[in-house]
């Protein structure tokens, strides 16, 4: 499967007459955690349809109406979901992404902060051999407004529209998009791509997922220092002559070298990961770079027109 | 985690890769004795966690008892790059005939390990033009594969045999203790042609190290951000003096940004996560009253699910508490934002619905603290 076949729209939305149109069902791994329940509580009020839980041991209960299953085969029988949001704990999460993606879960949201970057590799290759994505981990997940969200993102900052954000910061997801709803730029997709060294989906593909999405006015890359995904990225913007207009934010600037700022993928070494480097790649793909979260929708209203 | 150098040879040694012999020291007395015993000429050299330490000096060589007592006392109290050494290496000299660098790494781009070997090794590995670099499956380096890369960069028969038993117990040792990175350099091919690791640099894996128990006892972190560590915080001590919190790492990176551009100078960077209660913004502001050298705190809290009372509250019982007495300037937006500043009037609070006004009120009183 290359990447750009990979139908996410379809996935999360469906086609007008699907019977499950505009309602995709979708299981939560790790429901009776205190993380799990709270959001999912959360996510059924915003209108993600949210049809089992998996939590091992506690099968035939449910949680707030919802049914509860041992394992992910159950709850896939049972639903036909092909969306998953895990919030088991990082030591648990190898085997619970291993139980979604043996089962048929083509979209699987990895919440948990913490997971072994061997764990995170292992899922990644595997969810490729099965034909599917991971998202994160460590990450607030992704919301189409006005639609379906699976994470934890809060509700209030989006409004539907033909912006994508594609963030490596959770909050920064939510402030950048909260600065484009205030301008007027309601968003199509807001994804977080995590914040750990490895990204099941990274910028690249995430800008491959939506390639040829109809509907896209622009690309908002909310970056961070750390790697170097924003020089990848626009390396591949460049070579590809992406066509959409693409708006990036890098926070960090100002953060000393060889320090872990927070997120474990956030560290620089030497030149490696720095800010400076990924401003200067982005210049040469001629992706304007905002100083400030607010700066953006301007940014983008100099390039759409 | 960034291992020491003596951290990361004690891991090469468990898994049979050779070593030069030494000794860590942190006394005068013991690095003599130490020098007396491995035999002159030896190498001092200063255990820090930052790079080109020999270029910045922290590498020397001792032929003679007086030159370690000169070596050592020097070597002890500088601070390189900020940081002072913990503990000083004394090691044997080695033969060496011809230096290799090797490097095993984590590619996020492609999400695999990869290996750098190059023929020629030494300070400024990143100049060499002459590397093989290949991709590791999970699995890690195997013999075959390893003899390739021999073949490749010209190694000699026997130099190829001890270098193909290096390097695939450096591959089981990235494994086996799930390390990002283990890099060599130089790695030494000595006068009988055997290949000997002299330097070790090992970066292992926070997040695995619940499998390892046994490296906690490598984990460097001061007191105050091991505090922090326990309530789910992350803590970057810095050396200015403002504290920068909120909630995500990424939202307070900018921050960061946004105060430095405003002239401040930020003291620390402390991220506490998604849960915004009263009892965690209390416990960072408790963080925070332990470093000396705040006398401004910054807060920016991304609202939507915030309840902006319950942290103005937090803040209150910070100042009634006598745990700060700093100026604070927080953005709060969220429900009930007028009564959180309600609560806070005639405190030395202020707070804002944007950061952008937040910075204003920031910059207006880092300017009047300049003129004082």
């Amino acid at each position: 499967m290359t990447i750009s076949d990979f139908d996410i729209f379809g996935l999360l939305i469906g086609k007008e007459n699907d019977s499950d149109y505009l309602k995709k069902p979708v299981i939560i791994q790790g429901i009776t955690g205190s993380y799990g329940s709270t959001h999912t509580r959360l996510m059924k009020a915003y209108g993600t349809n949210i049809v089992a839980g998996v939590t091992p041991g506690k099968g035939g209960q449910n949680y707030e109406g919802i049914p509860i299953y041992a394992n992910v085969s159950d709850a896939v029988r049972a639903t036909e979901a092909r969306i998953s949001g895990i919030f088991v704990p990082a030591p648990y999460f190898l085997d619970a992404a291993k139980d979604a993606l043996d089962n048929g879960i083509k979209i699987l949201v990895a919440i948990p902060e913490h997971v072994p970057i061997k764990d995170a590799i292992r899922v990644t290759e595997y969810a490729k051999s099965k034909k599917a994505i991971m998202i994160g981990p460590n990450t607030p997940g992704l919301i189409v407004p006005d639609i379906i969200k699976i994470g934890i993102m809060p509700a209030q900052p989006f409004k539907a529209g033909k912006t994508i954000v594609f963030s490596r910061s959770g909050t920064l997801m939510y402030e950048v998009s909260f600065n484009l709803t205030r301008s007027g730029y309601g968003q199509k997709l807001c994804l977080g791509i995590g914040g750990d060294p490895i990204n099941g989906i990274n910028l690249i593909e995430a800008f491959e997922l939506i390639r040829s999405s109809n509907d896209v006015e622009s690309v908002v890359v909310v970056g961070e220092i750390g790697g170097d995904s924003e020089e990848q990225l626009a390396e591949y913007l460049i070579r590809t002559k992406f066509s959409k207009p693409v708006v990036a934010y890098i926070a960090g600037r100002a953060a000393p070298k060889e320090r872990t700022m927070g997120h474990a993928g956030a560290i620089v070494y030497g030149n490696y990961g720095s800010a400076e480097s990924k401003i200067s790649m982005y210049s040469k793909a001629n992706v304007p770079v905002a100083r400030t979260p607010k700066e953006i929708p301007e940014l983008i209203s100099q390039k759409v027109r | 985690m960034r291992l020491l150098e003596y951290q990361g040879k004690e891991l090469f040694d468990k898994y049979g890769i050779r070593i030069p012999k030494a000794i860590l020291v942190t006394k005068l007395q013991e690095a003599e004795e130490a020098a007396a015993k491995l035999g002159y000429p030896v190498v001092l050299k200063a255990q820090l966690t930052v790079g080109g330490r020999g270029k910045a000096g922290a590498i020397l060589k001792c032929k003679t008892a007086t030159d370690v007592e000169i070596n050592f006392n020097q070597l002890i109290s500088k601070e390189i790059k900020g940081e002072l050494p913990r503990g000083i290496l004394v090691e044997e000299l080695a033969n060496i005939e011809k230096e290799l660098y090797l490097s095993l790494f984590l590619d996020r781009t492609k999400r695999c390990y990869s290996l750098i070997v190059s023929a020629d090794g030494g300070v400024d590995i990143e100049k060499v033009g002459k590397k093989v670099i290949i991709d590791l499956p999970l699995d890690g380096l195997s013999d075959l594969a390893a003899e390739e890369i021999a073949r490749k960069i010209g190694l000699s028969s026997n130099t190829a045999v001890s270098f193909i038993d290096f390097s695939t117990k450096l591959s089981e040792l990235v494994k086996g203790e799930e390390a990002e990175l283990a890099e060599v350099n130089p790695l030494a091919v000595l006068h009988d042609g055997s290949i000997m690791a002299l330097d070790a640099k090992v970066i292992i894996d926070n997040n695995a190290l619940f499998r390892h128990p046994d490296l906690k006892k490598y984990e460097q972190i001061s007191q105050l951000e091991m505090q922090a560590e326990k309530n789910g915080f992350s803590l970057v001590e810095l050396n200015g003096n403002i504290a920068i919190i909120g909630n995500g790492a990424g939202l307070v990176m900018s921050t960061l940004d946004m105060v430095s551009d405003a002239g401040g100078n930020a003291g620390c960077f402390l991220d506490f996560g998604g849960r915004a209660t009263t009892e965690t913004i209390y416990e960072a502001l408790k963080v925070i009253s332990e470093i000396k050298k705040i006398n401004i705190i910054f807060v920016n809290l991304f609202g939507g699910i915030v309840r902006t009372n319950l942290v103005a509250q937090a803040i209150l019982d910070a100042y009634q508490h006598n745990l700060i007495d700093t100026p604070l300037f927080a953005r709060i937006s969220g429900a009930e934002s007028d009564k959180a500043k309600e609560m806070l009037r005639g405190t030395k609070a202020k707070l804002y619905d944007t950061v952008e006004d937040a910075i204003i009120g920031l910059s207006q009183t880092i300017s009047i603290m300049k003129e004082k």
